[in-house]
């Protein structure tokens, strides 16, 4: 199985099963209630396959949501979870994983639930880096209130609550993780299962805090927002695909057969497309995941489009170490409580302090 | 020379100055030299919300006050006989509070031109010998304590500065003589305070003796006085302020519970200091978690309490404005959760370092849908440790958020506390789920065995607290309405008004938990009842002493519950024919007493961040008794007629 074969650091801890496992012991039995033909099925689908290759004991899951459509995910996984408030998921969950080494915890939230009323809890989640695997499902729209702007909906945006269209600057969920100094940042698609699979793979090796965001697609509210990176016609100049020591390089297959357009350094210090037989082979940025400097990974990021989507890198932007919030915490009370003995004991020690005298 | 020694029974000192001038530890030591002598006291500390207000000005005084005696005292004081004023300005901020004839010592150093000015006097009032002046008025001492200091020190080598900051002891080691406290203890903190800085140590040590010999030398103070150690149960004690003691309560709920305590906070005043305290005793399996805002330290508490620690936020009235949507997740979800509040001044940032009990609505229903949260609330600086205690017997066995309600009052105030044994402490058994608890029987007789999450235990309609890494009991839940037992989502409307219902009930039962109200009423014939909760228990209850040293009755009865209220409260309040709720607030326990009741309390409100004064409450209750009229009685004819 996938965990004895992988070194998944980002699962130390968590026990494993007995046996092999399969995807309808990770199915619970409530009805799913998303729109038909809505992206979070896909996601679903993935996930539930996904876990059982994990390997690890079920009741060791726990899966914590905050509020929108994407945020009822954990009602349909037979695991430990919690539908939480909007917004709050990534406190309580650091909560969870930080009370409890032998847990795998799971944040699932939507753009309007973590980068609007709960941005804060985000970027501190991502700061302190705690061991918590977060899939940001993306569909740059408000659809469980039924179809406002969301905060990564595009400028201009006609909705219901922008008749005259949004006149909002929308973030970047990747920029925004990497300004976070997030220690692990991917994105991908839902209807990509084997890459989407592949990277919740690599999230979950992850020790720390891994932001997956995953673009969603909504057919009631925002049909086709994503339609560029997923149409046969389309995709292979829309996507930018990120692989570990690869030159990036996307576009129609040039004379090599590989991408005819690539990434290179620009002048004014970020990164740019250009054609791979103007620049060179040479000159294409090597994708370079775990390099501790964030700058390259910014640069890559800001090459999505922020209007309408034509063009947007896909795959694991960083993959770097630095210690946890949890583990750290953890350690300080197994070093301190080393030599506690008695509980009681202590107790009374402690609440005698040093100043003290008797009636008798 | 030989002093004239006078026996007194009680004594109220205040030491003001510039905030920069070390009163806090001034009467810190003094409380400490008091207790080791083993009088029974009560401290207020009083100090602006600016870490450094500007030197010297009005708004920058601090003061702490000490109240020590020969007997079992409740409250702080409410007039000091002896203020003790560093600067002009600090002798003009407390001067009102002084009656005529009490004493007064004060630094004249800083009486001149400048200083004066920033105090707002035009001249120099300790120059003035007329009739209505300082000195005609009241026990005048007027000594250059910063000049004696720097003479003292200056073997030391000191920058002037340095040398004059040593005054405080000085002024510590007099007022130390004058009272004929014990030392020991002062010298050794300062030795171990200082260690690092020899110089600084020498010179504190020196001037608080140089304080003391002078007292004993000097001509200006021809009686020192003498306070004889009070009576109290048999015990050993220490003194400690209602913070420490918070915390301490905090880390034996985890031991007595046998859970890890989370602690997520978010500083803030004057709560902090249990986030400080409790982030030192990790030995105890305490994590403390300094969340970005209020509403992640409430929500990891949370998730670690449904991961099975002991989840608990602590914070002050805006901080619970922020939590309140989680508060009521922890409602819905029905985990245990304790949240504390130390109260202060408000609506908004109001007055952060003065005292209010004016969140009680707040706890009450300060959240969205019919949300029942129980409520406790110490009622002295020692009993902040069995309030804490209390608040997480009731989240573990009833699986509920509960608010612990203290306040500014009882945070910093500090009293003598005998220790308890820990044997004597309850022990709350968290009873996790260990499988599932749910058997259906098919048609064909085959059984399932699964869990229901939401089924409840009989006697205390507590759900099971399932906690995850525990096989055979995955289940979801969350803040949408749960399916009566399986917990599943449920948009039925006789299930909600179902939940609704047993959530309220579930809360109510913890009545039956309690031990009966302890009712107060020596004589048996009082017609006035005095009902208070939280910090306003020294202040009435030495109100009360007050009424029946001049002859009348007055009962006296203190809660610890605000929700539910004990069983035997309303049957109690029917006994009296007039029922007073005295309330740093605009009367909001009054309220709900008359809600719950229908009994028409009579308040007595004071809401200027300051405590109660027991004088002025006596009057008040006085008044109600006169009011009320004289107690009946019935003669042997069985015909009413008036006693006295
Ligand atoms: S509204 Fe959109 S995002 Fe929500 S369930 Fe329906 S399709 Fe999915």
């Amino acid at each position: 199985m996938t965990t004895q074969e992988l070194p998944f650091p980002g699962l130390a801890g968590v026990p494993t099963a007995d046996g092999p496992q399969n995807r309808k012991e990770y199915t619970s039995d409530q009805e799913v209630r998303w729109c038909p033909g809505c992206g979070d099925y896909a996601v679903l689908a993935a996930v539930q396959g996904f876990l059982p290759e994990l390997g690890l004991r079920r009741e060791n899951i726990v899966f914590v949501s905050g509020i929108g459509c994407s945020s009822r995910f954990p009602y349909y996984l037979d695991t430990f979870g919690i539908h939480s408030i909007h917004g709050r998921a990534p406190a309580i969950a650091t909560g969870i994983a930080t009370a409890r080494e032998d847990l795998s915890v799971w944040v699932v939230t939507g753009d309007g639930d973590a980068l609007s009323i709960g941005g804060n809890h985000l970027i501190h989640a991502m700061r302190r880096n705690v061991n918590l695997k977060i899939l940001l499902f993306n569909n740059r729209i408000y659809g469980l209130t039924k179809g406002q702007y969301s905060p990564t909906s595009e400028p201009g945006k006609i909705t219901k609550s922008t008749p005259l269209g949004s006149v909002d600057h929308p973030f970047n969920p990747v920029s925004l993780a990497l300004g976070a100094e997030a220690t692990f940042v991917a994105r991908t698609i839902d209807s990509d299962r084997k890459h989407l699979t592949s990277v919740l793979s690599a999230a979950a090796a992850h020790r720390g805090t891994a932001l997956v965001e995953i673009y969603q697609n909504c057919p009631i509210f925002n049909d086709g927002a994503f339609d560029a990176v997923k149409d046969n016609d389309t995709k292979v100049d829309a996507i930018i695909p990120l692989v570990h020591g690869e030159p990036i390089r996307f576009g129609a297959p040039g004379e090599d057969g590989l991408g005819s357009k690539g990434i290179v350094r620009s002048a004014s210090g970020g990164v740019e497309v250009a054609q791979v037989a103007e620049v060179g082979t040479d000159a294409l940025v090597v994708h370079d995941a775990h390099n501790a400097d964030p700058s390259t990974a910014f640069a890559l990021s800001r090459l999505t489009d922020a209007g309408v989507l034509h063009q947007s890198p896909i795959g694991i932007f960083r993959d770097v170490d630095r210690p946890t919030y949890d583990d750290q915490a953890r350690q300080q009370i197994a070093q301190a409580g080393q030599d506690q003995g008695d509980p009681q004991v202590a107790l009374a020690g402690l609440i005698s302090g040093s100043d003290t005298w008797t009636i008798v | 020379m030989a002093k004239q020694v006078q026996q007194l029974d009680r004594v109220i000192i205040r030491f003001a100055g510039d905030s920069g001038d070390g009163m806090q530890l001034t009467g810190d030591r003094f409380t400490q030299e008091s207790a080791a002598f083993g009088n029974d006291l009560a401290t207020f500390p009083n100090f602006p919300a600016e870490i450094r207000a500007p030197q010297g000005t009005l708004p920058g005084v601090s003061s702490f006050q000490v109240h020590f005696a020969d007997h079992d005292i409740l409250t702080a004081g409410d007039a000091p006989d002896v203020l003790v004023a560093m600067n002009p300005a600090a002798l003009k901020a407390n001067l009102a509070d002084m009656v005529p004839g009490t004493a007064i010592i004060v630094d004249s150093h800083d009486f001149s031109g400048r200083n004066l000015a920033k105090a707002g006097y035009e001249s120099n009032p300790l120059d003035d010998d007329g009739p209505g002046s300082l000195a005609a008025t009241y026990n005048l001492s007027v000594l250059d304590l910063t000049g004696m200091t720097v003479e003292a020190v200056k073997e030391f080598g000191l920058s002037r500065k340095d040398a004059a900051r040593a005054k405080n002891m000085f002024a510590l080691g007099l007022l130390s003589w004058m009272y004929g406290r014990p030392t020991e203890t002062t010298i050794d903190f300062l030795t171990a305070r200082f260690a690092k800085a020899p110089d600084i140590r020498d010179a504190n040590i020196t001037a608080f003796k140089a304080g003391w010999n002078f007292g004993e030398t000097t001509e200006a103070f021809v009686v020192q006085y003498e306070i004889k150690p009070a009576a109290m149960p048999v015990g050993t004690y220490r003194n400690i302020s209602g913070n420490l003691a918070l915390a301490y309560g905090l880390v034996a709920g985890g031991v007595q519970t046998g859970l890890p305590v989370f602690l997520g906070s978010y500083p803030i005043t004057p709560a902090s200091d249990i986030l400080h305290e409790l982030s030192k005793h990790k030995r105890f399996g305490v994590t403390t978690f300094q969340a970005e805002d209020e509403i992640a330290g409430i929500g990891a508490a949370l998730g670690a309490s449904f991961a099975g620690a002991l989840g608990i936020t602590t914070t002050s009235g805006p901080g619970i404005a922020l939590k309140s949507e989680t508060i009521g997740l922890a409602v819905m979800t029905e985990l245990p959760l304790v949240i504390i509040d130390v109260q202060r001044g408000g609506p908004s940032t109001g007055l952060p370092t003065k005292t209010e009990q004016a969140d009680l609505l707040q706890a009450m229903f300060g959240r969205n849908g019919e949300a029942p949260v129980p409520i406790v609330a110490p009622q002295s600086p020692g009993d902040c440790f069995s309030a804490a205690l209390e608040a997480v017997r009731i989240a573990v066995t009833y699986r509920t958020p509960v608010m612990l309600l203290s306040d500014g009052y009882l945070a910093n105030g500090s009293e003598p506390w005998r220790i308890p044994e820990i044997s004597e402490l309850p022990t709350v058994d968290p009873a996790f789920a260990t499988g599932p608890n749910k058997v259906s029987v098919a048609d064909d007789g085959t059984e399932t065995h699964t869990f229901w999450p939401y089924l409840r235990d009989e006697e205390t309609l507590a759900r099971p607290w399932a906690i995850p890494g525990t096989p055979g009991i995955e289940h979801r839940i969350g803040g949408l309405e749960k399916g009566d037992g399986h917990g599943n989502i449920s948009y039925d409307p006789a299930n909600h008004d179902y939940m609704v219902r047993i959530r309220q009930a579930k809360v109510d039962r913890i009545a039956e938990s309690l031990p009966p109200l302890e009712v107060d009423d020596p004589s048996g014939r009082a017609r006035v009842l005095v009902l208070g909760w939280g910090s306003t228990y020294g202040p009435i209850g030495a109100a009360c002493r007050r009424v029946r040293k001049d002859g009348l009755d007055v009962a006296q009865v203190h809660l610890r519950h605000l929700n539910p209220f004990p069983k035997d409260l309303g049957e109690i309040l029917k006994r009296y024919d007039a029922v007073m709720i005295p309330e740093m607030n605009l009367g909001q326990l009054s309220l709900l007493i008359r809600a719950k009741y229908l009994v028409d309390v009579v308040g007595y409100n004071q809401v200027n961040g300051m405590p109660l004064k027991a004088a002025e409450l006596a009057e008040a209750i006085t008044d109600l008794i006169a009011h009320t009229g004289p107690v009946p009685t019935t003669d042997a004819t069985g015909e009413m007629e008036a006693v006295k």
